[in-house]
């Protein structure tokens, strides 16, 4: 699934990023909790996450994850912002709540290999 | 490469945003050297959750990267509170972190758990009052 396909999925709002809209993504993960993230994401993919702070976009650069999206209107920080760009990645936000951001994207067909 | 490429990182113990910057200068420089991707992301993953430790609950530290062709040795080493018991700090689920961590997304008992899992070797030396010396090897 494409960037701009999540993106429109979620009705998300890019905060950086905008020209990987065309990047690919296979699977995605939510959580809130990035010890989790770290010890139990196998591929790299798209993280949906309520939790806002610069550790979300440094476990994700350690993840190899290019795609941040922030679930219940959370907004991310300038900082966090920054930092996504010079790592080259995507953050967005969307209104909807995890549940429902996980759910839309497993219908639409984004669901981890087995 | 012919020679070791030895790395050193100050990790400030008071600075939660800025923990996690020494990792990510590790795993651009293993991209530069173009080591395998695979054995980068270990090596990231491991230092990361050692660095996240070190802020969480040492006060900061030492990191000390050593970098060869077919294996990365990275140690940390800190002046904390030390690991009264490194057996029960090993098992998935316990964690001693504070509020603050937790906050982060961090806490879930599974720091140290994950490094030895991404790792090839990793042994741990701790002295309760003196510090705690994590040393781990992924082979390329």
């Amino acid at each position: 699934m494409k960037v701009k396909e999540v993106k429109a999925l979620l009705d998300a709002v890019v905060e950086t990023g905008e020209a990987l809209m065309d990047m690919e993504v296979k699977t995605a993960c939510g959580s809130d909790m990035m010890s989790d993230v770290l010890a139990f994401v196998k591929e790299e993919g798209l993280l949906l996450t309520g939790l806002v702070n610069p550790q979300v976009v440094r476990t994700a650069e350690m993840m190899d994850i290019k795609v941040i999206v922030f679930v219940r209107g959370k907004v991310p920080s300038a900082e966090m912002i920054e930092l996504a760009e010079e790592r080259g990645m995507v953050l967005m936000r969307t209104q909807m709540p995890m549940y429902v951001a996980c759910g839309e994207l497993y219908a639409a067909g984004l669901v981890p290999r087995k | 490469m012919a020679e070791t490429i030895k790395l050193q990182f100050n990790i400030d113990g008071n600075n939660f945003v800025d923990a996690g910057a020494a990792s990510g200068k590790v795993k651009k420089t293993l991209t530069q050297l173009g080591f395998d991707p695979a054995v980068i992301r270990r090596a990231a993953i491991a230092m990361y959750e050692g660095e996240i430790n070190m802020v969480i609950h040492a006060d900061g530290g030492v990191a000390d990267v050593y970098i060869d062709s077919d294996k990365i040795r990275i140690v940390l080493s800190d002046k904390g509170p030390g690991i009264a018991d490194v057996e029960l700090a090993m098992k998935e689920g316990y964690s001693t972190a504070s509020q603050e961590a937790r906050d982060l997304g961090f806490g879930a008992g599974m720091g140290l758990p994950n490094m030895k899992n991404y790792t090839d070797e990793m042994t741990v030396n701790s002295k309760v009052g003196v510090g705690t010396t994590v040393e781990m090897i992924i082979n390329c």
